[in-house]
This record gives C-alpha cells, structure tokens and sequence, in this order.
C-alpha cells in the first residue's frame, strides 16, 4: 500500500520530467545554479565565520561581547 | 569605533545590496503572477471553457521561467549573514532566525509539492484538486515572504525581545509582539502588494504586446481586464499601506522621514514635496551635510497631516534630530551617543569583572539590563554608542530623497494606467490605440524600477542602522579581509547577470512563441 503511493508520487514526478520541453532548459540552469551556490560559494566562499573559528557558543559569546564592548 | 576596515563594510553592503536587488527582480512576478494565474484557472474550472485553460497554461509556463531562474537566489543572502555580517546575526539571535526556518520549510514543502502538481498535474489530478493546489502556490508564495519581511521589519524597529548581556544575543521574549508588530504587518501588506501591481503590469505589457502585433487577442482581452482589476485593488491597497508606512516612521524613523523629504529644518504645518530637485545648500560641507531644494512643488501641510495626523504639526527636519529641538523634546544626536556610550560602558565592566572573577560586581551590572529604567534611557540608545560623529546619523539624501519620489510618482501612475487600460478596453478602444499599448510594454520595466526604488528608501534610509538604534551597520560586519567580499562580490554580478540574461532570453523565446494549442 505505502509502496504504492511512493511509486505513485515517483511516475507523477517523473513523467512530469519526461513530458517538459523548455522545462529541461530551465533545470539544467537550476541544477548549474544550485552547484555554484552550494558546491562553490558555500564551500569556499562563505564559511560561517563565528562557527569557523571557535568551537563554543560561549567562545562565540565572548568574542561578540569583546566587539561590541570594546571602545 | 577605531580600527574599522571602511572597504570591508562598502564592499559587504554593496555585495548585499548586489544580491538583494537580483533576488527582488524574480520576486514581485512570483507573487503577483501566481495569484493572476490562479484568478484565471478559477474561471477555467467554473466555466470549463479550454481557451481559460490555454490562457492559464501560458501564463503558468512565464511563471515557471521565472521561478526557476529565480528560486536559491535569497539563499544566497543568508550565506553572507553568517560570513560577512557575523556581529550582526550573532546579536539578532533567534529572532531573526525562527522566521527565517519557518519560511525555509514552508517554501520547501510548497516548492517541491503544489508547484509539482501545479506543472505536473494536468489531466492526472482532478481539476478541483489542480486549482487548490494553485491557489496553495500563490497563497504560500506570499506567505513566505511573510517571514522575510517579519525579520526585516524587526530590524526596523525592534520589539518583543530582551538583550542578554551574557551571551551578547536579543532573546525573542513575545513572538506575537515579532509577528505582529504594526511595522511588520504594514511591511507585509506594502511589500506583497507592490508584488501584485508588478505582476500586473507585466501580463498587460504582455497582452498589449499581443494585441499590437494582431495575435491571442481573446487571451490578451481577458488576461487584461483580470490583471487590470487586480492591479486596481492592489494599487488601492498599496497606498493605504503607503500612507501608513508615514505615520511608523515619522514615529520610529524620524531621520528616514527626513531624508525622504530632503526636509533639512523641521516646521510646523510642513508640505508634502511631490517632486523637487535638491542641491547642496551654501553651507553644506563634512560637517553640515544640508540640502535645499533648487525646484519643488509642493502640498502645503499635508506632510504634518499624513505624519502626525495634524496639519499644524511640527515635523523634525536632519537638523532638529542631529542637534536636538528640546522645544520639541528631541533629544540631541549627541546626548543619544553619550547614553549609547553609557550602555556599551556597562557592557564592557561585565566582560571587565568576569575576568577578575568579580561575581558581585558582574551581577550587579547584569541586573541593569534588565532594569526598565536602563532599558528606556540607555540601551535605547546602545547603537549610537558605536558613532563618533553625529553626521554619520544622516543617510544618503538624495539617494532616499529621489527613490522615494520615484516610487511614490509610479505609484500613482501605475494605478491611472490600470483604470486606463481597463475603460479603453471596456469601451472596445483599446485595440485602436497604438500608443496606449506601447506604453503598457514600456511600464513593465518602470514597474521593476519601482519596486527597486521602495527597497533602497527602505534600506538606505535607515541607515546607519543594521538594527534600528540598537546596532549601526560598522559595528555589525565580521573581521574578514575586504578583498575575499570584493571576490564573491564580482562572482556573484557575473552569476546573477548570466541568469538574468537566461531569464530574459528565455520569456522573450516564450512570448513570441506564444500560447499552444492545449498550451505547453
């Protein structure tokens, strides 16, 4: 029965793929996208910096405190 | 604040302002689209005429170009939180990040669910059950936008939270008081419907186009009269909510209002400029950044009626507020950064006494910030503490002065385009008139402009602020080297072109294709 509704929802989305014609334009550019974003620029480029570089919420915190108190 | 990399924080603004601009191109078609294409199966699945559905499906297939083009682009702001703007998403805390996974699972589960029913669906799904889920995607676009303009709204004026000194983070102490903040509901209001007037425009430049060039001409009708009737009630809507986006921030803005008015003195029974051009006044120099204005036209007293309800009023102009106007009770600029200073002070002997392991004294300062009295008449004002030159307090004039005025006059002129549209097409005239249809194709752009122009007064209007008077925008950056954002800065102007170029590309091919039969 469960199978059956997953089989389902899989051929409803698969032949949705397979009938696209611009479609298949627009989700090379999707899938294009989605990796500069997230396998480039997120990788390399954009680490959070306050989990990068300490290991605690309470490093974290005291390094904020020291930015935001300091004159 | 000494030792402050000024590259580091032009260059992480501009980079924001780069992606947020990009994102707010693919955003407003979303909105307004969904909820025209969704107007329009509705008629399909009540009349069962196949021309609806053929309409529908072609409007549908623009919308699909430019979700796809334009979905992940906003994520990309949320990477530059963590990595450019570290103090800042440290210091909002929660409050900015529970919106944010609401409307990160919301657009999830809509995104990979409805809109696959909505584009997949045909013919598998009942048409009762394909209309709902239309209905979901546009109801749920604007929904996920909510959460957005929640947290945007926040840093505008920030309620409903308590700051620990602890931990250096504002805890959400009432979500409802977040949530339904007056800003945050006007924000919504404004910025959705903005989304709904652009979507409008777009089918009618559409549909004019078609109808210059002798084609769709059933689809073209129709799909005007629909979107001029939305863009109507939209446009209404969107100048009441504009009209009470005034009085907020004569209240809790006051120096946007200024800006946006070019207003240097504040008078009482102050006139509403309907347009003007500024220059700099004989005086201006670093230090007195004044403007006067070289030509206006004005409306007597109707600034002091629409801020403060009285045309008698007295509205503060940038010199009332940076050097105070006790008649008036405004507190100068000044005064602010000293308590501001004040706050930061205590802040700092927390952090002092800790590390002398003074308990009794870290106590006691701690207590402070959760007195009301320290709340109201120093923490208020923690932010100024940051600035050294009460000048900083002034946003960029013109540049608010001139996207305000913009915005303001497409405003008024989308909604007479709308009526326009609607009674030449009432008349049967409307074919007729050559240049009345090109003039709808060239609003489309001017409906882009409008809609770039609301958020620079929203953003570059209160600045120096990242959290209105709480956090200013320098003391808000990570301490990262400036050349590593000018990087992703060039990385992104390179992406974000690319697609919209692909997007442009794409819907024009789509358009001169036009509707199927069946549709596509």
């Amino acid at each position: 029965m469960t199978g059956n509704v997953f089989r389902n929802i899989f051929r409803f989305y698969l032949d949705g793929f397979k009938s696209m014609t611009y479609g298949k334009t627009l989700w090379i550019i999707i899938l294009i996208k989605l990796f500069i974003i997230f396998a480039v620029l997120k990788l390399f480029f954009f680490p959070d910096f306050l989990k990068k570089n300490f290991s605690s919420d309470n490093e974290r915190s005291d390094y904020v405190i020291d930015q935001l108190a300091k004159p | 604040m000494d030792g402050i990399d000024i590259s580091l924080i032009n260059w992480s603004r501009g980079q924001f302002a780069l992606t947020a601009i990009y994102h707010w191109l693919f955003v407003p078609l979303t909105l307004g689209l969904s909820f025209i294409i969704a107007f329009i199966e509705t008629i399909y699945v009540r009349t069962g005429n196949e021309e609806w559905k053929r309409i529908t499906k072609f409007w549908m297939t623009l919308f699909g170009i430019n979700f796809a083009i334009g979905v992940a682009t906003g994520i990309i702001l949320e990477f530059e939180f963590g990595t450019n703007w570290s103090n800042y998403s440290w210091f909002v805390g929660d409050i900015f990040g529970a919106p944010l996974a609401i409307e990160g699972i919301m657009a999830f589960f809509l995104e990979s669910t409805f809109i696959a029913v909505m584009f997949f669906g045909w013919n598998k799904v009942s048409k009762k059950f394909h209309l709902l889920s239309t209905w979901l995607v546009a109801v749920g676009a604007s929904l996920s936008g909510l959460w957005i303009l929640v947290a945007n709204a926040w840093m505008q004026y920030p309620v409903g939270m308590q700051f620990n000194p602890e931990t250096a983070r504002n805890e959400m102490l009432n979500f409802l008081d977040v949530f339904l903040s007056p800003v945050a509901l006007n924000k919504f209001i404004h910025t959705i419907t903005s989304g709904f007037v652009l979507g409008s425009i777009f089918v009618i430049g559409i549909s004019s186009w078609f109808l210059l060039k002798k084609r769709e001409i059933f689809l073209a009708n129709r799909s005007i009269i629909i979107a001029s009737v939305f863009g109507i009630t939209s446009s209404i809507v969107l100048i009441l909510s504009g009209d009470s986006s005034t009085r907020q921030i004569a209240e809790i803005q006051p120096m946007k209002l200024a800006a946006l008015e070019g207003l240097h003195e504040g008078k009482t029974g102050t006139g509403l400029i309907l347009f003007g051009v500024l220059n700099k006044s004989e005086e201006y120099s670093k230090e007195d950044k004044s403007w006067e204005y070289k030509f206006k036209i004005e409306i007597p007293k109707l600034l002091s009626y629409m801020a403060y309800g009285s045309s008698d009023a007295f509205v503060p102009g940038v010199n009332d507020l940076i050097k105070g106007n006790p008649k008036n009770r405004i507190i100068s600029a000044q005064e602010k950064i000293e308590r501001g200073r004040y706050a930061r002070k205590v802040l700092a002997g927390m952090k002092k006494a800790k590390e002398n392991g003074n308990i009794q004294q870290y106590e006691e300062l701690k207590t402070k910030f959760y007195d009301n009295d320290f709340k109201e008449n120093y923490f208020k004002y923690f932010g100024y503490g940051f600035l050294n030159d009460t000048n900083s307090l002034v946003p960029n004039v013109p540049m608010t002065f001139y996207s305000f005025h913009v915005m303001v006059m497409l405003g008024f002129y989308f909604f007479v385009f709308f009526i326009i549209m609607l009674v030449s097409l009432y008349r049967g005239k409307i074919d007729r008139r050559g240049w009345l249809l090109r003039l709808a194709v060239i609003t489309i752009p001017l409906a882009y402009i409008a809609s770039q122009a609301g958020w620079i007064v929203s953003e570059m209007g209160r600045q120096p602020w990242v959290v209105q008077d709480l956090l200013p925008t320098v003391a808000a950056t990570s301490h990262i080297d400036a050349s590593t954002v000018q990087v992703t800065f060039w990385i992104f102007a390179v992406l974000f072109t690319a697609l919209l170029i692909a997007e442009i590309r794409i819907m024009f091919k789509q358009i001169k294709t036009g509707p199927k039969p069946g549709g596509k």
